[in-house]
């Protein structure tokens, strides 16, 4: 009899609530009672409420225990685990927990089956089916399959990606690359990561189609310093996917090429800006620039440029390989594919949310979510990162997607909804949003570098009842001329939370 | 002091060899000194710049932009806490008053025997089990007053 497979996450949501610790004592244990087994460090499913959430591959699918803390590893093996257990623990098959089987996986469709650095896992579940399909296609006609999937980008400003590289297979030039932004620095948000730490072989594929699609042979991979185990992963991921020959010099004997770099951050928020991120990766201050020359045309030391998100370089294997139209169908109007957003905050049942189009904030957080953490009723909830909207509950039936959320005033942005019970102070976030944007401004423009600290003191002005029709009007006219005047989304709308958040919760400030 | 001098050089030198012909070679370089010093010390810049062929002004620069390159050594224990909205929504505003009380420092600063030092952080993303604290590469999920001393307390004891 072959040694039974025991599942325990390796990503850094796992490890941080003890995974490390509960792998540990799982081999023990199953040491010190003569049990064969074979723990694989798979990647996480995203149910971070469930987390660790271990698992024992049997023959009618794998059996699910969580939340298991260590404290709970002796009593599971008691319970006759990892054989058939009968644990307060057991969640029963995986594949049967709502909470995961409701949801629409195409993104994170391998997250948490596979160890996130087997190949073998990951060729076995599709894993570069897109890019042999592209080694076969001219540039143009992966340009093509990418437009009609009608994929926009992911990381929150939702620009069509066909039409960005089209830009840059256009643009003549010696060298071109490809630039993934994974900075992912907003609050709430954590589905770069998962995919990287969960299935990186699929940011890998994406990257070297879109190499292939533009005429790029360079690519890297701009990675927060925020992400440390993210970036252990990476690093081992390129170094196996170079030495399979998925990557390099001549792919799997194509005569193609394609070579990739991991470059760390250095904690600067801005550096998310695609503009701010290629200066970083010239090594320079991470500074804002002037659009027009857009990258695609003028990027990396004045090459055309790929900038993509994760998650929208994460799609292109699934497009390439079961073409544009399956992608497409997942969709509703400009909206394609599926809805990825992610639940945090004060949040009972928080983790990765990957859905078709259509469903309400109100869905979302209290379906998935299950309401606050706290237990308290929930009174904000912040969709699309630190420069996104604060929504009272009267906004909570907005549908999510690009256009609803704009026709309230809000943003999707990269999908993070952080949700608030009735205890926050609105006139605090509102402050926050500030003093967050005088924290990590570039400095370059002076509605953004002064602005914010101007609207951090007027804040404390009005919420001090001093002068405070003056100062309201001081506010306003300040978030006029960040919003207007800024070179960038940083000060270009940090006035949205703080906007809503007067308007929607006066009562916090004094009114 | 010459021999310090002189150790800094060859980490200088290496680091630099060890990302030669890099595209914007700086920030990869200044993470190797960094790593291997715990800081980027001020002597090294103009070493830097000889190097790499850039002004010191130009280096002083990037080091000053970006939050994690330090100038001075960081205590032996780095503890970053998350400020973001996400942990906001769970605590972390009293978790930050809390962990300052505790150490005796503030954000910036290292506790006077130099085995912490503080510094805020602006996203782990672990935000669906906040509030979150990062010790070190490792990070800590729903840390709470009580929890954050214990980690405290198991770092007191170790020797």
């Amino acid at each position: 009899m072959s040694a039974l497979k025991v599942f325990v996450p390796r990503d850094a949501t796992a490890c941080a609530l003890g995974a490390d610790a509960v792998a540990d004592s799982i081999l023990a244990g199953a040491k010190g009672r003569g049990i064969e087994i074979e723990l694989v460090r798979n990647g996480s499913r995203g149910a971070f409420w469930l987390e660790p959430l271990v698992e024992v591959e049997t023959e009618s699918g794998r059996m699910a225990f969580g939340p298991v803390a260590l404290a709970d590893v002796p009593g599971l093996f008691e319970s006759g685990f990892p054989g058939p257990a009968d644990h307060a623990l057991g969640l029963g098959p995986v594949d049967g927990i709502d909470w995961l089987a409701s949801q629409q996986r195409l993104t994170f469709y391998r997250s948490g089956w596979t160890d996130p650095l087997s190949l073998d896992d990951y060729t076995r579940m599709g894993g570069y089916k897109g890019l042999k399909r592209a080694l076969d296609l001219s540039s143009q006609a992966i340009v093509d399959e990418v437009k009609e999937s009608g994929l926009r980008g992911r990381g929150g400003a939702a620009f069509p990606t066909g039409i960005k590289w089209q830009t840059v297979l256009d643009t003549p030039a010696e060298q071109k690359y490809i630039v993934c932004n994974a900075d992912e620095g907003d609050s709430g948000t954590f589905a770069d990561r998962l995919l990287m730490e969960s299935d990186p072989f699929q940011l890998i594929e994406g990257m070297t189609i879109a190499g292939l699609a533009v005429g790029a042979t360079e690519g890297f991979i701009y990675l927060r310093s925020e992400y440390p185990h993210c970036r252990r992963v990476l690093e081992e991921a390129i170094a196996r996917a170079s030495q399979a020959n998925w990557l390099g010099e001549d792919i799997q004997g194509s005569g193609k090429a394609f070579k990739l770099e991991l470059r760390i951050g250095a904690g600067a928020y801005i550096c998310g800006e695609e503009t701010s991120l290629l200066d970083s990766l010239e090594g320079k201050r991470g500074l804002i620039r002037f659009k027009p020359p857009l990258p695609a045309i003028e990027g990396l030391l004045g090459k055309p440029t790929v900038v993509n998100n994760v998650l929208s370089l994460g799609a292109i294997s699934t497009i390439l390989a079961e073409g544009a139209g399956y992608y497409r169908d997942f969709g509703t109007g400009r909206s394609r594919g599926t809805l990825t957003v992610q639940l945090a905050g004060n949040v009972r049942r928080g983790g990765l949310v990957e859905i078709p189009f259509g469903a309400t904030l109100r869905e979302l957080v209290e379906g998935y979510g299950g309401g606050t953490a706290s237990g308290r009723p929930v009174r904000a909830i912040q969709v699309g990162g630190p420069l996104g909207a604060y929504l009272p509950e009267s906004q909570w039936d907005v549908t999510l997607n690009y256009g609803a959320l704009t026709d309230i005033g809000g943003m999707l942005g990269h999908g993070g909804i952080v949700v608030f019970d009735d205890t926050v102070d609105m006139a605090q976030q509102a402050r926050f949003a500030m003093e967050f944007c005088a924290v990590e401004s570039c400095g370059k423009c002076t509605p953004c570098r002064v602005g914010s600290v101007r609207g951090v003191e007027v804040i404390d002005r009005i919420v001090a009842n001093q002068d405070r029709e003056f100062n309201l009007k001081v506010l306003d006219d300040l978030c006029e001329t960040m919003d207007k005047g800024s070179l960038c989304a940083m000060g270009g709308l940090t006035p949205m939370p703080v906007r809503s958040a007067l308007k929607h919760f006066p009562a916090d400030f004094g009114a | 002091m010459n021999s310090s001098a002189v150790s800094l050089r060859e980490i200088v030198d290496s680091a630099v060899a060890e990302h030669h012909g890099k595209i914007g070679t700086l920030m990869p370089v200044l993470h190797s000194v960094q790593e291997k010093l715990g800081f980027v010390p001020s002597e090294s810049v103009p070493m830097l710049a000889q190097s790499l062929n850039l002004s010191r002004a130009e280096i002083q620069g990037v080091i000053g932009f970006y939050h994690d390159f330090r100038t001075s050594p960081a205590g032996e224990h780095l503890i970053q806490l998350c400020r973001a909205e996400a942990c906001q929504a769970m605590g972390s505003r009293d978790l930050e008053l809390h962990a300052k009380q505790r150490l005796g420092i503030d954000f910036g600063e290292t506790t006077e025997d130099g085995r912490f030092t503080l510094e805020p952080v602006y996203c782990l993303g672990n935000c669906a089990c906040a509030p979150s604290v990062r010790i070190n590469d490792g990070i800590h999920a729903r840390v709470s007053t009580g929890s954050f001393d214990q980690l405290i307390d198991d770092l007191e004891a170790q020797e």
